[in-house]
């Protein structure tokens, strides 16, 4: 029988949405196949939390002190020899600040071939397909996983995460883990500074991306929020070159906003941007390439220079 | 304190990306490069640290494309001491499984002098975020990726790991480690063209001869398709003022205006 692993994944407390996702993707493989779905959680006093991982039909749970708190090396300390002991068919893990870290190290120590990045997951005459984003969202691939162990990383948000909480309580079994030498030690863990602007409440957003271009720019988007009742928010590098708050980014790393309107401007819709607000109302994209992927989840596209879209949208919303 | 940081470039992706006729790859003939942004943020990352407390910058990478001398002086223009590139019969333009330049990397890095390996979180072409981790395990050091921030402490640093929301840890991680680089604490730097051009005349780029690839697990791509356009937006067409019109109608249909 095929056995699909499924790496939970939690921070403060919680079990991820992301977690529940790629539990149902894994449930659908294994009703398929004929398989079983083994969720895997890491942690310190999370027994409680394994009764969630509801479309699982067994959970092992590794309780260590050093795990409260995830490390890379403790968590691949601890998962090494579970997934060299079970030999799973798939294991999933999410593709995200944690699962990054894991995946692709266990892959290189066990000589496991590992696809990133999955959005799509089927089975196909007993073969695994996969279809991933590559170049930066623009292109897909396809790929099948050969016979034997292998491994996914699986993109937030391309399954339902109803599916994966779905089900009756699995079994729970604790399997032990001896943590020994480690390097690498956790510290302290920081909450986001508050911020008199919360994007995720704003019914209106005007997002600008790498075209603005110059801080000073910013002054056209803060314009037109106001015009449009909205708050301003940005792509990861704006506020990595320091020009808005963190709190202002939208996406993987950020936040993930739902507004009535998401206005994006110069940004290009790179799968971690996409993340955080394509279940927006209502998506309106200005981009001067045609190709963006950004078009691929708007309502409305404008293939146009943003400035001076902006400029005209500004004009006729003050008369 | 010796700072190694892997580069590699990827293609523009503001270019238009073309499948090659097999369906395969990309045709690498309409391909332009650039430095991976990430990349320019690890470079970023290990030259703050050389000048706070002193270190050793050398950058290296397995050149895939033909171009990437173009990098390495570039780098050495912003301040690393030194260039390596590996180099062998690879298939210009052609994506290289991530296991094979994982292993050819960790091969070249393991005989050099290093306290810190720099790695891009992740390429913007193949969006794998594997090398960091993979080096990780076949150089048997410990490692944090989605790294925002290193400061040096005795014997260890202490690096800034963003999860999501807005969330960090600090993490302290005896050296020597693997990070898997974001973003800098602060905007990667410019080189001035002058000081490229200096780079190129009075720098040398080790370089690597690889005779033989190394054995690695890939699952290999089948296809790659452009994704189909179902469910693309709707193009408003006209210049800003038509467009700006269009806008507007639409958000009084929805009542934001
Ligand atoms: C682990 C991880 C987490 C990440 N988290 C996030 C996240 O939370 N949020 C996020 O946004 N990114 C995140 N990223 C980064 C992401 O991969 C992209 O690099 C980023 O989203 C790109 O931002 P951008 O679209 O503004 O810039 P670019 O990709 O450079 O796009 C700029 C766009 O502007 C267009 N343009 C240029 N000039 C004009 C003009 N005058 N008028 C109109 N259009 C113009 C260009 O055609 C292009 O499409 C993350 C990456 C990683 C690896
Ligand atoms: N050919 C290469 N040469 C040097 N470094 C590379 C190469 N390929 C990948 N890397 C490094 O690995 C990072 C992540 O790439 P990837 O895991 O392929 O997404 C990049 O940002 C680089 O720092």
């Amino acid at each position: 029988m095929s056995t699909y692993f499924v790496i939970a994944e939690h921070l403060q407390g919680a079990l991820t949405e992301t977690t529940f996702e790629t539990l149902g993707a894994a449930r659908a493989l294994a009703d398929a196949t004929g398989g079983e779905v083994v969720g895997v959680l890491l942690g310190h006093g999370v027994q409680d939390m394994a009764g969630q991982l509801a479309a699982a039909d067994r959970v092992l749970v590794a309780d260590h002190p050093a795990l409260e708190h995830f490390t890379p090396e403790a968590y691949n300390a601890a998962l090494e020899p579970l997934l060299q002991e079970h030999q799973p068919r798939l294991t999933l893990f999410q593709n995200t600040a944690i699962g990054m870290d894991l995946a692709a190290y266990l892959a290189a120590r066990l000589n496991w071939p590992l696809i990133a990045y999955c959005n799509g997951l089927r089975a196909e005459d007993g073969a695994i397909v996969t279809t991933s984003q590559i170049y930066g969202g623009k292109v897909f691939a396809e790929c099948r996983l050969p016979e034997g162990p292998g491994m996914v990383t699986v993109l937030a948000g391309a399954f339902p995460a109803e599916a994966g909480q779905a089900g009756d309580a699995p079994r729970v079994e604790t399997v032990s883990v001896s943590l020994d030498g480690l390097r690498t030690r956790f510290e302290e863990l920081h909450e986001p500074e508050a911020e008199d602007v919360d994007i995720t409440k704003a019914d209106v957003i005007v997002a600008v991306g790498r075209g603005i271009q110059s801080e000073d720019n910013l002054e056209l988007a803060e314009e037109l929020a106001q015009a449009l009742g909205g708050v301003v928010a940005a792509s990861r590098p704006i506020v990595d070159a320091g020009w808005l708050p963190r709190m202002r980014q939208v996406g993987k790393s950020g936040q993930k906003v739902k507004p009535k309107l998401y206005l994006a401007l110069g940004i290009s819709g790179a799968p971690e941007h996409v993340e955080g607000m394509k279940d927006s109302e209502l998506i309106i994209a200005v981009n001067t390439d045609p190709n963006a992927p950004i078009f691929d989840v708007a309502h409305y596209g404008v293939v146009a220079d943003l400035f001076d879209v902006a400029e005209a949208l500004l004009e006729r919303l003050e008369d | 304190m010796n700072i190694v940081v892997a580069v590699k470039q990827v293609p523009d992706l503001i270019e238009e990306l073309e499948i090659n006729e097999e369906g395969t790859g990309l045709d690498p003939d309409v391909l332009s490069f650039v430095l991976n942004e990430f990349d320019d943020h690890a470079l970023e990352e290990a030259l703050l640290l050389k000048e706070e407390a002193g270190a050793t910058v050398t950058v290296v990478g397995v050149d895939t494309t033909g171009e990437l001398d173009q990098a390495l002086y570039t780098a050495i223009a912003k301040g690393a001491d030194k260039a390596v590139k590996i180099v062998g019969d690879f298939e210009e333009g052609e994506r290289m499984p991530t296991p094979i330049m994982a292993r050819l990397l960790a091969d070249a890095i393991r005989e050099m002098d290093y306290d810190l390996v720099f790695v891009g979180v992740q390429a913007a072409d193949d969006l794998d975020g594997q090398v960091a981790p993979m080096l990780a395990a076949l150089l048997g050091l410990p490692h944090v990726g989605v790294v925002v921030g290193v400061e040096k402490a005795d014997g260890a640093v202490k690096v800034h790991k963003e999860f999501w929301g807005g969330i960090t840890a600090d993490v302290l991680v005896e050296t020597p480690a693997v990070l898997g680089i974001q973003a800098a604490r602060q905007a990667p730097r410019y080189a001035p063209v002058s000081r490229v051009r200096q780079a190129m005349k009075e720098a040398t780029i080790e370089e690597i001869e690889v005779d033989d690839l190394p054995e690695a697990p890939d699952a290999s791509v089948c296809r790659m398709f452009i994704p189909e356009a179902t469910g693309r937006a709707e193009m408003l067409e006209g210049d800003e003022e038509a467009v700006a019109g269009k806008i507007v109608e639409i958000l009084k249909e929805r009542g934001l205006v």
